[in-house]
């Protein structure tokens, strides 16, 4: 395709412009807000807005050269093909390291955007620092952008066609897990610049918190769902039925999470009591950080997997420089300015802040083992060559019993009262629950024939969540224990983060449902089938009809069909098909799968052999689509509580105000 | 309790859960790590029959078997050494002969290996990390693009 029109060129400049607009922003405002100058402080929210258009415009320039099939554009040709279908020439731009990094600064300046727009009634000198401490960030990854990953490099003479992009990767999953995924974790981004800023300012109080926690907010509800998507993707794409692996790219993403599960709590604890003021400013410097080596682990080329799109060493390096500045910068910044801020208020360890420290001294310590089963064989191998691979029973020994606790405890937190609580009333109160739970536990031991103790614990232990949910919410309304119409207007009257909460908590509860379930009872069948024969996978017997070849926009296929059926049932259709794409000689398996109920049917295929007979894989997994849907449910939690008017950022002062009249807090 | 007192019982509860997840970090260091071998890392080493290992090297032309019930054997060669594995299941799209391939699994009795997982690359240009490494190593790595030792 002739290209009269520069995009690309375009594009790269607008890259430059916005590096030179972000070390404006990374500068004049913080100078403003140390000299009280109201004119250098304005510039922030101009410089922020003015950086998201020029970004957001490369960004649009490099997916212009995708959807025309601009091959003189290397990332293009590198990664796209003219016959591939239009989602994936969109979603291909950032199928590929560059693009990848450009659509990770893009949502670093569209949060800052956001900031500007919704934090014009923060404190002129707040709002200044903490745009400057997002231009710093934004000024490094441009500068890294442009000096190791430019996605706007010309080839002359152009090529006539593409190279296409990775099969695995031309799959609807891509279009939404990176977007979610860096919407997660670039978005805590603006919780480690609130909290640097609170550093440099040497003062933070209880409207910082409740500032911070809707953006956190936001940012832990899109990698909730950022993560699930990228579990599902991987259950159906890679063919092995799993939806975990502990890889230490999943890993990456996972330990932001959590940091930031902790950070939501502890900023509860400082917004409403005053407490723990220095610990949460440390914990959004870690989440941030965690989610800063996350981009170094999968972007530096140090780890291999279907994330690292390529090796370049001086990458690596540049990363590193950019990790390393900044959580150094930040923690020296913290270990310099934290003794200023004062301490809050006191609280007995039976107390809502005890249960959230709990929960925070337990999550933390989850997020280390993971940080050191990911780190470990990088250290081991750079220091002794020896190589080893760290996995699921490494996790299942350290993750797995320092999660026990924490939900277990989880329904007590929520009930107890602000400073000093009473366990044994809170017992009491949970006592529907507990006796659910246990319900729970005998109704699957019956239901499996006690085959296996630990399922069925499992299960128990997410009902006794999701239960202990519900309980908390029926407690604070007196559900019973007065008339209905009160009841009800009580309900109405609960503020919509108590609504957030719940959902969230029972989330969990609905994954380890799913986890437990899926781990204890899923049946596998691997064998080989001539076209005729049949098999059976728990209850299910699958028939392989035959194979039919069929053609794709760019990849032809071969479809495996089965007919599916179960005593007494309607039969399944279901066709896994074996992909091959001609412009990469490569090819794929595509797994079919039957949702019934919350289970699923996942058939998988092999190569076929001369005779004609394919190995086939089927699993039958139980109540797996609750793994998902818990996350789900968890992100839709945030979104919930993101409602809530008290988190409105647009009114802090007023908001502050009802706050205080506003919570019904149960009576201790 | 005072401040102090309050202080002294939150670092001493931080201090028990570090400690208990540093302890279950260091006992499962020791036990559930998976090392990393080439064929004549192997043959060099005398390794207990039923540790769990990953092997890693390229599948030998002319050497892979299809069996009965999606059973498949193959031998794993890093140019010096090979070694016979045993597998049942799915083979990953990009497994081909002559293609670096890392498996996953326990050495036998006999000197063969039981793989229980083949790790998929997840592109056709890369070669596994550690079997490029090891290769180059060895001097018969040739170039960047995932190629074969022919």
């Amino acid at each position: 395709m002739s290209n009269a029109f520069p995009i690309a060129e375009l594009g790269h400049y607008a890259l430059v412009l916005a590096l030179a607009l972000a070390l404006v922003q990374s500068v004049l405002p913080l100078w403003g807000a140390k000299t009280n100058d109201a004119r250098l402080m304005g510039i922030a929210p101009t410089a922020a807005l003015a950086g998201f258009a020029f970004v957001a415009f490369a960004f649009a320039a490099l997916t212009t050269a995708y959807v025309t099939s601009d091959f003189s554009v290397r990332n293009v040709w590198e990664n796209s093909h003219s016959a591939k279908p239009l989602l994936f020439k969109f979603s291909g731009v950032w199928g590929n390291h560059e693009g990848s990094m450009l659509l990770w600064v893009l949502i670093l300046s569209l949060f800052a955007a956001l900031v500007a727009v919704f934090g014009r009634a923060l404190p002129k000198s707040l709002l200044a620092t903490v745009l400057s401490v997002q231009g710093w960030i934004a000024s490094a990854f441009l500068a890294f952008i442009l000096a190791t990953s430019n996605p706007f490099a010309r080839l002359d003479p152009a090529p006539v066609e593409g190279r296409d992009l990775n099969p695995i990767l031309q799959d609807i999953g891509l279009a939404i897990h990176p977007p979610m995924l860096y919407l997660g974790y670039v978005g805590f981004s603006i919780a480690f610049a609130f909290a640097v800023a609170a550093l440099i300012d040497g003062r933070v109080d209880s409207a910082w918190a409740r500032w911070v926690r809707p953006w956190t907010l936001t940012a832990w509800m899109f990698l909730t769902a950022g993560i699930a998507m990228g579990s599902y993707w991987a259950y159906y794409e890679l063919g092995w039925g799993g939806w975990w692996f502990w890889d230490p790219v999943e890993n990456a993403s996972f330990m932001p999470w959590i940091a930031g599960t902790a950070l939501l709590h502890s900023s509860i604890v400082m917004e409403k009591r005053g407490a723990l003021k220095i610990w949460t400013i440390l914990l959004a410097i870690m989440t941030f950080s965690l989610s800063l080596l996350g981009t170094f682990l999968v972007r530096s080329g140090v780890l291999t997997s279907v994330h690292t799109f390529a090796t370049d060493p001086t990458r690596g390096v540049f990363i590193l420089l950019i990790l390393v500045g900044f959580i150094g910068g930040s923690l020296a910044l913290f270990a310099w300015r934290a003794p200023l801020l004062k301490p809050g208020g006191l609280f007995a360890p039976i107390s809502r802040e005890g249960a959230l420290v709990f929960n925070n001294l337990f999550l933390v310590a989850a997020t280390a083992t993971v940080l050191v089963g990911t780190l470990y064989p990088l250290g081991l191998e750079a220091f002794t060559d020896k190589k080893i691979s760290v996995g699921a029973p490494f996790y299942n020994l350290t993750f797995g019993p320092l999660m026990i606790p924490v939900l277990l405890a989880m329904p007590f937190g929520p009930m107890l009262a602000w400073k000093r609580g009473d366990l044994a009333g809170v017992a009491q109160r949970l006592s529907a629950a507990l006796v659910a739970a246990g319900f729970a536990v005998v109704l699957t031991l019956v239901l499996t024939g006690a085959e296996n103790l630990l399922a069925p614990l499992g299960a128990g232990l997410g009902i006794w969540l999701i239960a202990g949910a519900i309980v908390e919410i029926a407690d604070r309304i007196k559900l019973f224990r007065t008339d209905f119409a009160t009841s009800w207007s009580r309900l109405k009257g609960l503020p919509r983060s108590a609504f957030g909460s719940m959902l969230g908590h029972s989330g969990i509860g609905i994954s380890v449902i799913g986890i437990a379930i899926v781990t204890g009872f899923q049946a596998e069948t691997i064998t080989t089938l001539k076209p005729g024969e049949t098999a059976t996978v728990a209850s299910y017997e699958l028939r392989y009809d035959g194979a039919a070849p069929r053609t794709g926009p760019n990849y032809r296929e071969d479809v495996a069909h089965f007919t599916v059926t179960r005593a007494g049932g309607a039969p399944i259709a279901m066709q896994p098909t074996k992909r091959f794409y001609e412009a990469r000689k490569s090819g794929t398996t595509e797994a079919a799968i039957e949702t019934i109920w919350f289970s699923q049917i996942y058939l998988s295929i092999g190569e076929w052999s001369d005779d004609g007979a394919l190995v086939v894989r089927a699993y039958y997994k139980p109540m797996i689509t609750l793994v998902w849907l818990g996350a789900l449910v968890m992100s839709f939690g945030g979104l919930v509580s993101l409602t809530d008017r008290r988190l409105r950022i647009g009114i802090p002062r007023r908001a502050k105000k009802r706050a205080v009249a506003a919570i019904p807090e149960p009576a201790g | 309790m005072t401040r102090k007192q309050r202080r002294l019982t939150l670092i001493g509860a931080a201090g028990l859960v570090l400690a208990l997840a540093a302890g279950l970090v260091l006992f499962a260091l020791n036990d559930q790590i998976v090392f990393f071998y080439t064929p004549t890392d192997i043959a060099g080493k005398d390794l207990a029959p039923g540790a769990r290992i990953r092997l890693g090297g390229l599948v030998e032309e002319g050497s892979v078997q299809q069996g009965d019930g999606g059973a498949v054997r193959f031998a794993i060669t890093d140019t010096q050494n090979r070694l016979a594995v045993n597998f049942v299941g799915l083979l990953p799209d990009l497994f081909r002969e002559g293609q670096g391939v890392v498996v996953e699994g326990t050495l036998g009795a006999d000197g063969s290996f039981k793989a229980d997982s083949v790790l998929a690359k997840h592109d056709e240009t890369y070669m596994p990390r550690e079997v490029a490494d090891a290769l180059k190593k060895q001097g018969v790595w040739q170039g960047e693009e995932g190629s074969t030792t022919q």
